[in-house]
């Protein structure tokens, strides 16, 4: 190896390190984080939104060619939101604009992520997987507006 | 070197057939760009709906194009490195069962038996042949494999004081790579899905086939690259008029190739339930870990090229950029390496992106995704496929290659064509655009509910690129079927431009010896698939579904109701 080589390696390797560190400190330090994974449970399969508490939603998801259900949810500003993801036929995407909240409803297995909802606003939720003749009809949304 | 009659049919039926139906995969491709942007806004032009064509682009131009260059590539680096043909049965039955597959599913794609995408995620379903032509396309390679590792093994015996060529060594891990990795898929083809879609059985584990599909899914894509690695590594150098800067580097990185790229398929699957946090945060550490070899071939397929336009005058830190040798029919080839480089740079960039863990949630299935791999698999994969193909044509059929001036400026219209594409798409993305979406029927057509308005500026910049790439396939195919039409010129040979290295290296013994890196990789494939499967079989359920694209209904259901119903007795 020549110099020129270990002055590149040297800098490759700086270059990879930013980013690694990047990806710890969002993870560890600002707690962004992929969707997790929760065992597979029939109860599932029945859509719902439930306010646990004042700031605390727990929505269960189901998506089905080529609607989700419920295709519209209703928030307070502010509140924490955990979504639950299933489907019920094929596998289709979830992905809420604006947010962080990008995720795949796969038969047979639950998605779970948590997000926090402070704007007012529509937040359309778009089916990105191919899903069959009616994919590109699918689209929901998130409101959020006070409740009461 | 001159060939064999049979040899030299088979190497050209596996240029020509591919390259013919890339012209559908072509014009599917423009065509998704004008639905897009809504400019269509119907389901279907001319018999083919979004999804049935989009099927095609995918299967013709990522599968088909991509297996038959590596196949054809192949043969013509072994032959000229080593100086013989591979025995006539490999290459013979090899050309039969890729051939045969590719009409099955091309036939399947056209009726519309098949347009579940390339990637075929059950519960859709195509029709079970389907699953079959993809494997004997699939196993057709392995075969044309085989029969190289015969060649070598008697050239070894002859050369005993020899290195291994460069080239050879870049195939042979290709293709042990692309071993590995296909027999995931062939046992999800194979085992599950067509037994599955034929009916006899039920229930299927999606998330398993989907595990088993991106344990091929992401070799499949180094398995586009390497070929194109090879050129940059012992073409290029030659063409350009420089050397190759290190050669011990281009096998290193190569065998980085071998061992890296089995076990990170888990970075498709960031959004998906049932695979751990744990291991998508190791598959991400992976993948950036892939990047290395990328970094190196940039460092030394930079230096070859420095050295050359250095030798041809150049001077200053840029000066030699300018100075090699662009625009030179005599020399086409340059410019298809030179522009597919280009395009590289930002793909690899944006694929770092993908690979980052949780930022990939922003990207994440949204037109970004095609953005960045058309810089790399419709920019330097393509670009070396295009290049290579017309120069093996006109040598191996002994023609001398039409339109000269045509094919010597398509790259550059092509990679213009590209930028303005894949930026479209990123910048769509990036705004939630989905890929693999019929935009046209709603999200960009004034007149539906769903319209967004913001999404017509990104599709229009990426109709405009898709465009500029029609304009250069077209030229493109004018200049090959003329070449590969006209009457024969000269003596049919296999000739391929040899760079030299520009310092004798001292060998490094673990370079010449693919066995502790083949061990490597399954050790560290196993250390990430044997958590994933357990998470498999810990977090998810078969279920009873059987879908066919146009609706709703579970046809496992029907069936079922069916049999209840005959055996009531009344
Ligand atoms: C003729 C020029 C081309 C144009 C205009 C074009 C355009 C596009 C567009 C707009 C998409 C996204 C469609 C969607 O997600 O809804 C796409 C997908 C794709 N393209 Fe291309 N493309 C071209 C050439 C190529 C080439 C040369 C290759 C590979 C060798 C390629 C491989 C792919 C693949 C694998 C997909 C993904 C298919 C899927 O999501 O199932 N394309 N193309
Ligand atoms: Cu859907
Ligand atoms: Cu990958």
């Amino acid at each position: 190896m020549n110099k020129y080589e270990i002055k590149a390696i040297i800098l490759s390797s700086a270059v990879l390190a930013i980013f690694f560190f990047a990806i710890l400190y969002n993870l560890f330090a600002r707690k962004i984080d992929v969707p997790a994974c929760i065992p597979y449970d029939a109860a599932f399969q029945q859509s719902a939104v439930k306010k646990t508490d004042d700031k605390h939603y727990e929505v269960y998801v189901i998506a089905k060619m080529w609607t989700f259900d419920p295709a519209e949810i209703v928030v307070d500003p502010g509140s924490t939101v955990d979504f639950y993801l299933s489907s019920a036929d094929v596998v289709h995407g979830f992905d809420i604009e604006n947010t962080s909240v990008n995720m795949m409803a796969v038969p047979g297995a639950i998605n779970k992520v948590t997000v926090q909802f402070n704007d007012y606003g529509t937040y359309r939720i778009v089916c990105h997987e191919y899903c069959g003749a009616g994919h590109h009809n699918m689209m929901g949304k998130v409101m959020v507006m006070p409740t009461n | 070197m001159t060939i064999s009659d049979s040899y030299r049919k088979t190497i050209l039926t596996g240029l020509f057939m591919p390259m013919t139906l890339f012209i559908l995969g072509a014009y599917n491709g423009v065509m998704q760009t004008l639905y897009r942007a809504g400019v269509i806004n119907q389901n279907e032009v001319a018999g083919i709906n979004y999804y049935q064509g989009l099927t095609m682009h995918g299967v013709i131009n990522a599968i088909v194009l991509t297996t038959f260059f590596a196949v054809v590539f192949g043969h013509v680096t072994m032959s000229h490195y080593l100086k013989k043909e591979p025995p006539k049965w490999s290459y013979k039955i090899s050309m039969v069962l890729m051939v045969a597959g590719t009409i099955i599913d091309t036939v399947l794609m056209i009726l519309g038996k098949a347009q579940a995408l390339y990637t075929f995620y059950a519960p859709l379903k195509n029709s079970p042949l389907f699953y079959l032509g993809t494997s004997l396309l699939i196993v057709g390679s392995w075969i044309a494999f085989f029969g190289w590792i015969q060649v070598y093994t008697a050239w070894r015996k002859e050369n005993r004081e020899r290195k291994m060529p460069i080239a050879v060594l870049g195939t042979f891990v290709n293709f042990t790579m692309w071993f590995i990795a296909s027999i995931p898929v062939a046992y999800e083809s194979l085992v599950i899905l067509l037994p599955w879609s034929a009916g006899w059985t039920n229930d299927v584990n999606v998330p398993l086939t989907r595990m088993l599909f991106w344990m091929f899914g992401h070799p499949l894509v180094y398995f586009w690259l390497l070929p194109a690695y090879i050129a940059f590594y012992t073409i290029l150098p030659k063409v350009s008029g420089g050397k190759l800067y290190s050669g011990n580097a281009a096998r290193l990185a190569f065998l980085l190739f071998l061992i890296l790229s089995t076990p990170v398929g888990v970075h498709h699957q960031f959004s998906e339930p049932v695979m751990g946090q744990g291991t998508k945060l190791w598959v991400s550490i992976l993948t950036y870990a892939v990047s290395i070899p990328s970094f190196m071939t940039a460092f030394t397929v930079g230096a070859s090229l420095e050295l050359a336009g250095r030798k041809r005058g150049g001077k200053g830190l840029f000066g030699w950029m300018g100075k090699l040798p662009w625009f030179q029919s005599g020399n086409y080839l340059v410019g298809y390496f030179l522009s597919g480089l280009l395009l590289f740079i930002f793909g690899g960039l944006s694929g770092i992106v993908n690979a980052s863990y949780a930022l990939n949630q922003m990207v994440h299935n949204t037109g970004w995704v095609p953005g960045h791999f058309h810089m790399t698999v419709a920019g330097p994969v393509l670009l070396v496929i295009l290049g290579m193909s017309i120069y093996m044509y006109s040598k191996v059929a002994g023609k001398r290659i039409r339109f000269l001036t045509i094919v010597t400026i398509v790259p550059y219209i092509w990679m213009i064509g590209v930028a303005l594409l894949s930026h479209g798409l990123m910048a769509g993305g990036l705004m939630g655009e989905p890929r693999r979406t019929n935009l046209g029927m709603t999200y960009t057509n004034p007149q539906s509910d769903l319209f967004n308005s913001h999404w017509i500026p990104s599709t229009s910049m990426a109709m405009i690129g898709g465009i500029l790439m029609g304009v250069a396939a077209l030229l493109y195919f004018i200049s090959f079927f003329a070449t590969a039409l006209s009457k024969k010129t000269a003596v049919p040979q296999i000739e391929l431009p040899e760079a030299e290295e520009l310092h004798e290296e001292r060998p490094v013994r673990l370079l010449h010896n693919m066995r502790p890196w083949i061990i490597a990789s399954v050790v560290l494939t196993l250390i990430t698939y044997v958590p994933s499967l357990q998470n498999v079989f810990k977090y998810s359920k078969p279920v009873p579904g059987k879908f066919s694209t146009d609706s709703p209904v579970n046809e496992t259901n029907i069936h079922n109701n069916k049999t209840a119903a005959d055996e009531k007795p009344d």
